[in-house]
């Protein structure tokens, strides 16, 4: 909303500075998001006179046009198609800052030949003087200004723009930001004038108006002027059109809109020599029904919309747009306004459909109060006969089957403190009120409060809480630390969970990452099978914002990757990074599940002493090493058992196993999936799907007791298939009562050892809890387990 | 030469051969020599016996005093060699400070993870519990049981994604544009006292720019019990901005709209670059805008089956990202789903 300053003051005195306004309006809820300065800028632009106007030598377009000042007269170059000897016109001399109207840039006027003619300064449009942008021709000013005077003072202005809220249908109006002002600087508004000088005949007689559909139409009423005339309107109503953002086109047109933007009422003029019989039907559209709107579109209904007609059919879409036949012309002589009262949700629905949101149709939207109408029906009518020159009939049309009594507010006492925290006293809650245009009833227990029609946001006690409070200011509740009764906690084991996760694979060296969740079937298609997306199709959104964001993902994988790859792209050489995240996962019924997942990748070369890459590349066991941790944190055993996966390559691919099911995979990227990504190089991935780990993980590991007698360490060396799982060895070896760890600390392959064969050399702790071990128990326990490995998996032992 | 003569020139040969001793292995050698079991000076000592009772007396004093004068001088050369060896690793074992690291492994989490964290703990404090919900959501969660019905202006504060699906009008889905419908999940489930706090990741369907994001994060608070109050919802934001952004950090009320709050106010914080006095960060205002709150509006409690003559509840719901930018000065909000590892290592 855009309030000029000048209009502004017609209501209200504004006796503080302009920047306290603005502070006590924002503090109100009312936010004045900036103040802008019309003119202030304009330096060097005075009112001249057009004191002749002769062709151009040499172009047809142009005109060489002689400008007054009242002191000295200059030559000017023009190009406006409008311009007139004896019109009052902005000049700009040289030096003047104007706005390019090609580029929209400040630039400094500077002397020119323009055609070979030197040009003197220039004739401004608005645009160039930051006015407004459409405009053809220059800026005509009215006939009355004073030649030779800065322009600034005639036209510059300030405008305070506020960021209403939509509880606030009354603030989109000049007169209701003045009723806050006035209530929050302790002084009082001054309402504008309607009353009506009317000389013609009754109304009754010469129009009419029925509501076939009252709930979409509290209220209609119909103003007749006869007899005007089609001029533009005065210069300060024009003037002020253009503060508030408006485009003044001619009298009617502009008063209808005046009216709205100083009372909130929209306001709708018809020729009345075009509509049949003089009588208006207010009713849904039929089925298929049509209008040429004043945009020159076809309209066609079929919802149902609210449509203004007569008996010959529609003329105007209710609220949003008028039609095209009974717009009011130049030759218009006899104007019909109609100001009514809509239902909000109708005329907001009906502009989202038609895509015609207007000023007006914003204004029904947020609400506009059915007592409205007769008031801004009277300010429009006296505005036309004393700016068009018409007669107005007697009296209105008013249709008014919903009527309403004002509201009233009990509110009870105890209601302030219990949400505020505070007790103002009765005085400074009665004044609040009454400033904001409240009638109050002071009863022992209650208030009781009228609530100005204006005001239809305020319907129950906190609402006036609310009213009381921004009139005294929330700077005077009290800091209050919170007391009362602490609820027990709720536990989130898979939240907990999750962060846990995070932080273990973060203190491991990976990196976070958070991406987005929308992406593209193409895209999922690179890491979930083709088969399963149609089994399955992810969700898609209605209204996608970017292509290749339309569907909710069912992997993270290719997030994943593709940061990654990104990441290498802008000369990362090591890339270790993970997401946790959902995925949306359709059901049958309404909602998706939601299940979590963890996704690490990992790639590129491993580094030296000096963080510079070396020729080892991060392999598989790199990226075990991080989901080894995890679970090793978690105090969950896992195995690994060699899978194959879609988008992973087979032989280097493992499930990660937990009792019965898996938890989640480990493995490298396909080579063909990595490249859709434009991978070259290897890449690492894990998946752990949250909810299947949660049930094996133990929070607070158990303790085991030390040993209290030194162990044993051998190593062992054997040489197995190549099929073989060191991990079935380890598992074998461990069986044994006195071997009390096992690892692997070497793998070779090649000569001496043959073909389809592979050396595992392990080291073997052998310890018992009661004694220390002898050699010849050592002797033994060896000799056993290397039978029992011989015996399993064909195991010769490695001198 | 008699043995006093023969203590003396052990002294000599002594103190001459440890004056050219170098090292630690040398020293040793010397020691054997002159200290050990079979060395001249314990061979005089062993051999007094054989002499009468005046030289005995003598040469077993001077014997002593050879043998702790040598004792002595070995313990000095030992922290003299000591110390020889601390000064040449300060000196010729001097190394450049100013050399790399050895690279550790290092990842971060993601900044918005952090400050989220930070924010929770804050409320945490205060007896909140986390509660998270779920991303897409049905229209009536979101906006309906928000008192945001289909149709209202309300609704074009908070541009929608919907999801394609079959259900109409409440059933609708949506991706949550806030976490309040939080809010409404737990209040159906449970009765005052309530204290929750819902971190989580929200969507607008709105074009991005520096200070906008289709995807965002948010915090939503809920309180309600008998006798909370504006001031109550003041003291616990107050807490939370102090932990954020300073323990000297001063806040600012001042009223705003959203439909299921009544009295809704937008909470500030007094700028903590410039202290009050104006800069860019808060638009030369002094005050930085940072969440918007309000008291629980009585028509939700009363459609939770809480008497709001009874009861009363705060909400607050804030910005991850803002509250992250701020504290990072983070100039575009952009930043943080772009995951360019330059700017997600910073932190």
């Amino acid at each position: 909303m855009r309030v000029p300053l000048k209009w502004l003051r017609e209501y209200v005195d504004v006796s503080i500075p302009l920047k306290e306004v603005a502070h006590r309006l924002t503090m109100a809820g009312l936010e004045v998001t900036g103040i802008e300065r019309t003119g202030s800028d304009w330096e060097n632009v005075v009112v001249g006179e057009v004191l002749e106007v002769r062709p151009h030598p040499d172009a047809d377009r142009l005109r060489l046009v002689t400008v007054g000042d009242g002191a000295s007269r200059y030559e000017v170059v023009c190009g406006a198609p409008n311009v007139a000897k004896g019109q009052k016109i902005a000049y700009a001399s040289l030096g003047a800052s104007l706005i390019d109207a090609s580029t929209g840039e400040p630039r400094k006027l500077k002397k020119a030949k323009i055609r070979g003619v030197a040009s003197e300064g220039m004739v401004c449009s608005e645009r160039e003087l930051g006015l407004g942008g459409e405009h053809e021709g220059i800026l005509v000013l009215a006939a009355d200004a004073p030649i030779g005077r800065p322009l600034a003072e005639i036209l510059g202005d300030t405008v305070l723009v506020i960021d209403m809220k939509p509880n606030r249908a009354d603030g989109l109006s000049i007169l209701g930001v003045a009723r806050d002002i006035a209530a929050l600087t302790g002084t009082s508004v001054r309402e504008p004038d309607s009353t009506v000088d009317a000389r013609g005949a009754p109304i009754e007689a010469r129009a009419g108006a029925e509501i076939a559909d009252p709930d979409l139409c509290p209220r209609f009423t119909l103003a007749l002027v006869e007899g005007i005339e089609i001029v533009p309107s005065p210069s300060w109503m024009q003037e002020r059109l253009l503060a508030a953002g408006m485009r003044p086109i001619n009298n009617v047109v502009d008063i209808t809109n005046y009216v709205m933007l100083e009372l909130g009422q929209p306001i709708h003029a018809f020729d009345y020599d075009t509509i049949e019989d003089h009588r208006i039907i207010v009713r849904r559209a039929r089925p298929h029904e049509t209008l040429v709107t004043l945009d020159g579109r076809q309209q066609c209904f079929e919802r149902g919309e609210l449509l203004i007609t007569d008996p010959s059919g529609s003329i105007a879409v209710a609220g949003v747009m008028g039609g095209l036949a009974t717009e009011v012309t130049e030759k218009t002589r006899n104007v019909l306004l109609e100001v009514a009262n809509f239902n909000p949700v109708s005329i907001r629905r009906t502009a989202a459909a038609l895509k015609l949101q207007s000023e007006a149709s914003r204004r029904f939207a947020w609400g506009v109060s059915p007592e409205l109408a007769p008031i801004a029906s009277r300010r429009a009518t006296k505005l036309l006969v004393e700016h068009a020159g018409g007669v107005a009939a007697e009296g209105l049309v008013d249709v008014h089957p919903a009527k309403s009594s004002p509201a009233t507010v009990s509110l009870p006492r105890k209601r302030l403190p219990q949400v505020l925290g505070i007790d103002p006293p009765e005085t400074t809650i009665v004044e609040s009120l009454v400033a904001l245009g409240f009638e109050v009833k002071a009863e022992p227990d209650r208030f009781l409060v009228r609530v100005p029609y204006w005001r239809r946001d305020v319907q129950i006690p906190d609402d006036v809480v609310e009213e009381v409070a921004r009139m005294i200011g929330y700077d005077r509740i009290p800091v209050e630390p919170l007391a009362g009764r602490v609820p027990p906690r709720v536990v989130q084991p898979l939240r907990e969970l999750r962060e846990r996760l995070k932080d273990w694979l973060v203190d491991a060296g990976m990196q976070e990452v958070i991406t987005y969740p929308l992406t593209s079937l193409d895209v999922l298609s690179r890491v979930v099978a083709r088969e399963s997306l149609e089994r399955s199709p992810p969700l898609a959104v209605v209204n996608p914002l970017n292509v290749g964001q339309e569907r909710l993902r069912t992997s993270l994988r290719a997030s994943v990757l593709d940061v990654v790859a990104r990441n290498l792209r802008l000369g990362r050489t090591r890339v270790a990074i993970f997401e946790a995240a959902r995925v949306y996962l359709p059901t049958g019924s309404a909602l998706p599940d939601e299940p979590e997942r963890i996704v690490g990748a990992v790639s590129g070369p491993r580094l030296d002493r000096w963080g510079s890459p070396t020729a080892e590349s991060a392999d598989f066991f790199d990226a075990k090493a991080y989901v080894q941790q995890i679970f090793d944190r978690s105090g969950v055993e896992v195995s690994y058992a060699a899978t194959e996966e879609y988008g992973l390559l087979g032989g280097r691919s493992a499930e990660l196993r937990v009792g019965e099911g898996a938890v989640g995979v480990l493995g490298q990227v396909h080579p063909r999936t990595a490249q859709t990504f434009g991978l070259a190089d290897d890449v690492y991935l894990f998946e752990i799907r949250l909810e299947d780990l949660l049930p094996h993980v133990k929070p607070v590991p158990h303790y085991r007791a030390l040993a209290k007698f030194p162990a044993v360490v051998e190593d062992l060396a054997v040489i197995v298939s190549r099929e073989t799982a060191a991990s079935s060895l380890v598992e074998e070896i461990l069986a044994h009562p006195l071997a009390s760890s096992a690892s692997v600390f070497d793998e070779y392959q090649g000569e001496p050892i043959p073909a389809g064969k592979k050396s595992l050399a392990l080291s073997i702790a052998y310890l018992a809890p009661d004694r220390t071990l002898t050699d010849a128990d050592v002797k033994k326990a060896r000799e056993k387990i290397v039978a029992r490995l011989t015996a399993k998996f064909g195991a010769e032992r490695r001198q | 030469m008699d043995v006093l003569q023969k203590i003396d020139a052990t002294r000599m040969r002594a103190r001459d051969s440890l004056a050219r001793v170098e090292d630690e292995r040398a020293l040793e050698d010397w020691r054997i020599d002159f200290l050990g079991r079979k060395s001249e000076t314990v061979s005089v000592l062993r051999s007094l016996g054989e002499l009468d009772s005046d030289l005995r007396r003598k040469a077993g004093q001077a014997a002593n005093a050879l043998k702790s004068e040598l004792e002595e001088a070995y313990r000095s050369k030992q922290e003299e060699l000591a110390e020889a060896k601390i000064r040449k690793a300060q000196t010729l074992g001097r190394i450049d400070v100013t050399l790399p690291s050895r690279p550790l492994s290092s990842g971060r989490l993601h900044p918005i993870t952090q400050t989220e964290r930070d924010i929770v703990d804050a409320f945490v404090a205060q007896g909140f519990s986390v509660i998270e919900g779920p991303e897409v959501e049905l229209d009536y969660y979101n906006f309906e049981a928000l008192r945001i019905p289909d149709d209202h202006p309300a609704r074009e504060l908070m541009d929608t994604f919907y999801v394609d699906h079959p259900g109409e009008g409440h059933r609708r889905l949506v991706l949550r544009t806030h976490t309040s419908p939080n809010q409404i999940r737990f209040m159906e489930k449970n009765r005052p006292p309530i204290r929750i706090v819902c971190p989580g990741r929200i969507y607008r369907n709105e074009a991005t720019d520096p200070t906008h994001e289709w995807m965002s994060s948010q915090v939503e608070v809920l309180a309600v019990d008998e006798g909370l109050t504006l001031a109550h919802l003041k003291g616990t934001l107050f807490e939370f901005a102090k932990r954020i952004f300073g323990q000297d950090r001063k806040i600012r009320f001042r009223c705003d709209f959203f439909r299921f709050v009544e009295p809704g106010v937008d909470m500030a914080i007094d700028c903590f670059l410039c202290g009050g006095s104006g800069c860019r960060t808060c638009k030369k205002e002094g005050w930085i805008e940072i969440l918007g709150a309000g008291m629980v509006h009585p028509e939700i409690l009363a459609n939770m089956g809480y008497d709001p003559e009874i009861y009363t509840g705060f909400a607050a719901g804030l910005g991850i990202e803002r509250a992250d930018m701020l504290r990072r000065g983070v100039d575009d909000i952009r930043h943080y789903y772009e995951n360019d590892l330059r700017f997600l290592k910073q932190f």
